[in-house]
């Protein structure tokens, strides 16, 4: 069935189709709406959940912690500051290899206050072990979480989905919500091989030696790398089911491109316009969006810029005193192919400043007119 | 010869707990938790907080508890049991119990807020916090558990502890949850019955342990039972119980009380205290033990 659904109602339908047993959420703007939904679905019976309506997000992370060793499907939902509280407890569901999905409303983090889009909150979750999208669409908001549980119950890592505050937390799209028969047979219930049982007493992130420590972490990322292959695995049978195709990159008009503008997020979406109007005037150009930002597709993305002759990175985040963060690490994947190319790297739109189709040409302008970046970063739109 | 008459116990034989637990000589927390396991009637789980039993449990892959057991983060036990529990009722296990157990540090200090949400939401758990008066597995540092007049690393001898103990009970029972009590390990009688009152009823429960720690007390490993007797005997620790919020009970009477400092001289930790400052005690107890006793007339 087609309906409109902002991003925070898309999150709330995509957790209500997956069945989840346990939420655990604290209200965040620009959250709110996820948490508001979903209490009213479960205190309705529309959901059979207990909601835990806790009394902060270190909370939140911690009572899907407990709900998933104990072998329920855990859900949650937050932003920005309330992701940083959470962050002591993500290593936890990582190195717990917990299957939690949660959705994170990218919102810049204080201070100064501000409720407004980029995406510091969740990159600076990088190394916490937790598989990272970074969604464009409402759809792909509803999908992913579907998929997320799918993905995590294969591969016993934690799921984040990130979409942009505001831009598509708030904003009203067609979404094709999908029939929940058609989502049961995607998305078996979750019946993990290991978890507190009465009837099989164990201790679960006990104490550990040197002697075994290091191996924890080797199959922790040997799990991550594995979920590459799985995520392509699974987004093939959901677009059996569903008819609609993900990866672990979305490529737009990239066939015979001999520019490229690498994105994330919305912003891909708004730079579709600008590729589509470059085109017509006989400009090579398209788009490279990284919709899996962990694992990260370093080959898949060197496979795709291969013989490009330049490539746009724009970052909506930063790391302070380096650059963009998808620009460092896309440079670092490039390295050890022997690639070449002139990589630009952008920042924009910190703090939900405005990306406006002028201000994507602007960077096309800049990439084009200069043979080689200068700098690490080139900043868009900032009053020096 | 004569025939020895066998050995009535007063609280249930069987035992939970493993051998193989890797707490000190004489440790009140080691105690504790065999006590309260022999409470559970029934199947029940465990998260703990990081605490001195996230080491007593043993290294992986051995745990000495006998129950399935969550390690978890510091401040996060109350939520931790609460996911637990909401898990439990899914999966059609009601009737298995949930127990958080943690230590003061992770109970009064930083596990305070998760501790609170619990309660207020009223989860259906029980929490036990065993009490030695300090953070002991990361060396004797004071926490607000840390008595007036306590030597800790933090508290150092010229400048001991100047702040009373944070009153925890009191705190849970404005919480109006169903049951509140203090326990003691040389009582096992009396902390068995109240382990079992407390998983008998439905909502969230709060248990405060006293577990007397000899490395961090400076006390003899034998004298464990003494000390915590004497803390009970003294008045220093009144064994009560509070049902939701207003009904409170005395659970053993205390008809000969002895001076604080009986119990104070004992400890090392107290070794440094003046008359003046042992005065100072006597007095706290006496006002504490007062307004229990006015608060024990609301029956």
């Amino acid at each position: 069935m087609r309906k409109l659904l902002m991003g925070n109602h898309a999150i709330s339908v995509g957790a209500t189709l997956s069945r989840v047993q346990v939420i655990a959420a604290y209200p965040i703007t620009p959250q709110t709406q996820v948490v508001e939904m979903l209490s009213e679905i479960v205190a309705d019976g529309k959901l059979n959940a207990e909601f835990i309506k806790v009394e902060s997000e270190h909370s939140a992370m911690a009572a899907c912690i407990g709900a998933s060793t104990t072998g329920a499907r855990a859900f949650t939902a937050t932003s920005a500051q309330g992701l940083l509280l959470m962050h002591e407890l993500l290593h936890w569901a990582a190195h717990g290899r917990l299957p939690i999905v949660m959705a994170n409303v990218n919102r810049a983090v204080a201070p100064g206050w501000t409720i407004w889009t980029d995406q510091n909150d969740s990159l600076s979750q990088r190394d916490t072990g937790w598989i990272q999208f970074y969604v464009a669409d409402n759809q792909e908001v509803l999908d992913t979480i579907i998929l997320g549980y799918k993905l995590a119950e294969k591969v016993h890592l934690p799921v984040m989905v990130n979409l942009d505050a505001f831009v598509l937390s708030h904003t009203y799209e067609a979404v094709e919500v999908p029939d929940q028969e058609k989502v049961d047979a995607f998305l078996p219930p979750f019946n993990p091989e290991w978890k507190m049982d009465v009837k099989n007493p164990r201790a679960f992130g006990g104490l550990t030696s040197s002697d075994v420590y290091m191996e924890f972490q080797y199959n922790h990322h040997e799990a991550m790398e594995q979920s590459k292959k799985v995520i392509a695995e699974t987004c093939g049978e959901f677009e059996k089911i569903f008819g609609r195709k993900y990866g672990l990159l979305e490529e737009y008009r990239m066939e015979d491109s001999e520019y490229v503008m690498v994105t994330s997020g919305t912003i891909s979406k708004t730079s579709r316009i600008v590729v589509d109007e470059l085109r017509e005037k006989g400009v090579k150009i398209g788009i490279l969006r990284v919709r899996t930002f962990r694992p990260f597709p370093g080959e898949e993305i060197a496979a795709a810029l291969a013989g490009k002759k330049k490539a746009f990175v724009i970052d909506r985040n930063i790391s302070y005193g380096k650059s963009g963060i998808f620009y460092d690490e896309i440079k670092g994947a490039l390295y050890n192919k022997g690639m070449n190319l002139p990589l630009f790297g952008f920042v924009i739109g910190l703090g939900g400043r405005d990306v406006t189709p002028a201000h994507l040409h602007e960077i096309v302008d800049y990439g084009m007119k200069h043979d080689r970046p200068t700098e690490e970063i080139i900043w868009m739109g900032v009053k020096k | 010869m004569t025939e020895k008459k066998p050995i009535k116990t007063t609280i249930p034989e069987h035992e939970v707990m493993k051998p193989g637990h890797l707490a000190c000589q004489g440790c009140g927390a080691s105690l504790a938790m065999r006590y309260a396991t022999k409470a559970i009637e029934g199947e029940a789980m465990f998260t703990l907080p990081a605490c001195c039993w996230s080491v007593i449990d043993g290294p992986f892959p051995y745990s000495s508890l006998g129950l399935p057991l969550l390690h978890m983060a510091f401040e996060a036990a109350g939520a931790t049991a609460s996911g637990i529990r909401a898990a439990l009722n899914m999966l059609g296990q009601k009737k298995v119990k949930v127990i958080a157990w943690g230590g003061d540090g992770g109970t009064f200090d930083i596990g305070f807020q998760a501790i609170s949400g619990a309660a207020e939401r009223d989860e259906d758990i029980l929490y036990i916090c065993y009490d030695n008066e300090a953070y002991m597995n990361t060396g004797i540092q004071r926490s607000s558990a840390t008595p007036y007049g306590a030597w800790t690393t933090t508290t150092p001898v010229k400048h001991f502890e100047k702040r009373p103990k944070k009153d925890m009970v009191e705190i849970m029972a404005a919480h109006k949850i169903p049951y509140v009590a203090n326990v003691s390990v040389a009582y096992p009688e009396d902390f068995v019955k109240k382990v079992q009152k407390a998983l008998s009823m439905e909502g969230f429960k709060f248990i405060h342990a006293f577990a007397p720690c000899p490395s961090g007390w400076k006390i003899k490993p034998e004298d464990t039972i003494k000390i915590a007797k004497l803390a009970v005997q003294s008045k220093i620790f009144p064994l009560y119980e509070v049902e939701y919020g207003v009904k409170y009970n005395l659970t053993v009477k205390v008809p000969n009380p002895v001076p604080v400092l009986d119990y104070l001289k004992l400890q090392g930790r107290f070794r440094h205290l003046t008359e003046e400052e042992i005065n100072i005690i006597q007095k706290g107890t006496d006002e504490n033990w007062d307004l229990l006793m006015k608060k024990l007339e609301n029956k």
